[in-house]
């Protein structure tokens, strides 16, 4: 859009906008966008080779007051000893970890290293730190930075090549992606979560259906989320293919920002929020493509596949390959099924777990810690079921303390945790052993994602601490009701 | 980065669908600080059964696709985490391009960076490669750069889509970060414009 289209009124998207703003160079047929970078969020996992890059080639960050750095995919997340240290036993992720430290001191740039206490899960703290504010351009080498888009900030993940791109010139070549609105009107029946929403998504478009997208949530069920809900939803929509997801910033967005340590203050604020409110979709703003759910007819979800498109309502019979039109798709859901060892037509409910896994970038926040201990308080974890409960934040597990969640856990006989990625990609030890059953909140359930041979059900905080309670996939809203 | 204008190849039929990044190279060996070395880790728990021998069904341990060096994959290859280590895995393999009929947004990305060229074709295409690949190891297709182009060994040439810039980092064997160096003028100009909107540094202290 040029000058003359924006005096004439033309109606912009949301993402329009924030792209717009950013744009140092122009895009050309031959050439991307050269886009400039509010936020780069750095982890010890896809860096080092970046900082090695600006090494050789003698060259320093260009703004590391921009730059935060956090420890959290290989951290353990076992109990600190009496020293108050978080062991490390591996030395590979030791070796990692003391890199990353070193790379951030060296080049100037804050870092919270494990056991500090802003220490957690890259997109917990983002936002947890007001870091993560509307209209923000904002990149970190993880494809679930499309997290910090609940904010209405364009966010998304890159690979190490381009973290050093943003370190050395907080820019950024990229072609300009096409839009998709996803509208979820409709009220939320109980018992069914943020979770189930982009469950529900995903397994309705497949995980390529936002392939060269970017994803606008919109409607009145995701109006009526909590930051937190609107974070799970938007941290997913990777698994559909989109690199970023975004919800239009709102005074549920400025209420959660304000206050928080790096965010504007006095003045700063009330001219930040005048922005912010300048954000939203224009009427009419044309997007590339459009799909829209009825949030009222939504059911928990639960995946039965090996990626997270293959999801289905809880209470569904996980479907049969001959049923599939291609031979493309039978032998996917073949080679699915075979891998998790489940009949074609069976149903899921009452299908035995041996773990459950309550955190992640997706679920790890305070509401989803509190959802969760609100229907397993006074119950019990199944007696051949092993639990784990691993806040996404020193912050999340300080505050979840304060309100007694963590006796609320242990007392059921879950194991309360020490903040990071943990089994959700499995790198730090937490991790399920071949043949095993998990029901995650996390995001992946491709082969091995938990663990080597693990198998993962994908389902939301509730429906994995129900499932915990029975040691059986369990619809939560069986147990809704009966606590409160 | 080496400069890339044609090559030719054997070919590695990998004819599964949706093939994810934790497949590429699982997440336990993303503790490296290293590019090198990831090679052996390619696919690995698909290569090796769960006493570390190598699958003889798995097409990467066969000896007639021993130094093949083009893998002809199922639909949408690359999905998943963002890690560059995919790549890095890949070409450690000693694989200089994938063919598949979709990829994933940023392995996309990350791939022409390192020289790793994601060729993308039509469906009837990708079967006819799976088949070759199956039925004669020993055949060769041609990727050239300058003309788009991916022959089949009875000469047939079939085009491939790739963006401009990219094409001319790979043929001229320059990364894109020196570009962007050079944008340092325009840079430093909207950054005038554009005062930090955080400041990580200094925390302000919540009022």
């Amino acid at each position: 859009m040029n000058d003359e289209q924006r005096r004439n009124g033309v109606p912009r998207t949301l993402f329009a906008k924030i792209w717009e703003d950013h744009i140092i160079r122009a895009q050309e047929p031959e050439v991307p966008a050269v886009l400039y970078i509010d936020l780069h969020l750095i982890h010890e996992v896809t860096s080092p080779q970046a900082f090695t890059t600006l090494r050789e080639r003698g060259l320093k960050v260009r703004r590391p007051g921009q730059t935060i750095g956090v420890m959290d995919h290989s951290t353990p997340t076992i109990p600190r000893n009496e020293l108050g240290i978080i062991p490390i036993a591996d030395i590979q992720a030791a070796t990692q970890l003391e890199t990353f430290a070193d790379n951030c001191r060296k080049y100037g740039i804050t870092m919270y290293e494990l056991g500090h206490e802003n220490q957690g899960i890259v997109h917990v703290i983002g936002p947890e730190q007001g870091l993560t504010q509307p209209g923000m351009t904002i990149v970190c080498g993880d494809s679930h930075t499309s997290t910090h888009g609940a904010f209405g900030a364009l966010a998304f993940g890159i690979g190490t090549s381009e973290v050093g791109h943003v370190l050395a010139t907080q820019t950024l070549l990229q072609n300009r992606p096409k839009t998709m609105a996803i509208q979820v009107d409709g009220r939320l029946q109980e018992g069914v979560a943020a979770k189930d929403i982009i469950l529900a998504i995903i397994a309705r478009i497949g995980i390529h259906g936002g392939t060269g997208h970017i994803f606008e949530y919109r409607g009145d069920a995701i109006r009526s989320l909590s930051m937190e809900g609107r974070m799970t939803v938007c941290n997913m929509s990777i698994e559909g293919g989109a690199r970023a997801g975004m919800v239009a910033p709102d005074e549920t967005t400025f209420e959660y920002v304000h206050g928080r340590p790096f965010a504007p203050q006095g003045a700063d604020w009330d001219a930040a929020v005048a922005h912010w409110r300048s954000l939203p979709s224009d009427e009419g703003a044309p997007y590339d493509a459009e799909i829209q759910l009825d949030a009222s007819q939504l059911t928990p979800m639960i995946t039965y596949g090996t990626n997270p498109g293959m999801g289905m309502p809880i209470d569904g019979r996980v479907p049969d390959p001959d049923q599939e039109t291609t031979v493309n798709e039978r032998s996917a859901l073949d080679k699915a099924l075979r891998y998790m060892d489940l009949q074609p037509g069976q149903p899921l409910l009452g299908q035995p777990v041996d773990v459950v896994f309550l955190g992640s970038c997706t679920n790890s926040r305070f509401s989803d810690l509190q959802q969760a201990a609100r229907i397993i308080e006074g119950r019990r974890v199944a007696d051949q079921v092993r639990m784990l409960v691993v806040p996404g934040s020193q912050q999340v597990k300080a505050q979840a303390e304060a309100a007694g969640l963590d006796e609320i856990f242990r007392n059921a006989g879950a194991e309360w945790r020490e903040a990071g990625c943990s089994m959700c990609i499995a790198m730090n030890g937490d991790q399920l052993a071949p043949g095993q059953y998990a029901i995650s909140t996390s995001n992946r359930n491709f082969e091995g994602r938990q663990g080597k041979g693990g198998r993962t059900f994908l389902a939301s905080p509730l429906t994995a601490t129900a499932t915990a309670i029975h040691g059986v996939i369990t619809d939560p809203r069986t147990l809704i009701g009966a606590n409160n | 980065m080496e400069a890339i204008t044609e090559f030719s190849g054997r070919m590695i039929p990998l004819p599964r669908n949706d093939i994810d990044t934790d497949q590429i190279i699982p997440a336990r060996f993303l503790k490296t600080t290293h590019k090198e070395g990831l090679g052996q880790q390619a696919f690995f728990d698909w290569r090796y059964d769960g006493d570390g021998n190598p699958r003889e069904d798995f097409p990467l341990n066969q000896a007639q696709y021993a130094g093949a060096s083009i893998l002809i994959t199922g639909n949408n290859f690359g999905c998943g985490s963002s890690r560059e280590h995919a790549p890095w895995a890949l070409q450690g393999a000693g694989l200089k391009a994938v063919v598949s009929t979709e990829f994933a947004d940023i392995f996309r990305n990350n791939a022409l960076k390192n020289g790793l060229l994601p060729i993308l074709v039509d469906e009837e295409t990708q079967q006819q490669l799976l088949s070759l690949a199956e039925e004669d190891p020993t055949a060769e297709i041609k990727i050239d750069l300058t003309s788009k182009t991916l022959t089949l060994p009875g000469g047939r040439p079939v085009g491939f889509p790739i963006d401009g810039f990219s094409r001319h980092c790979l043929m001229n064997g320059v990364d894109q970060l020196g570009f962007l160096l050079a944008l340092d003028e325009d840079i430093r100009d909207f950054e005038r414009e554009h005062p930090p909107r955080v400041n990580t540094g200094v925390p302000e202290t919540p009022s």
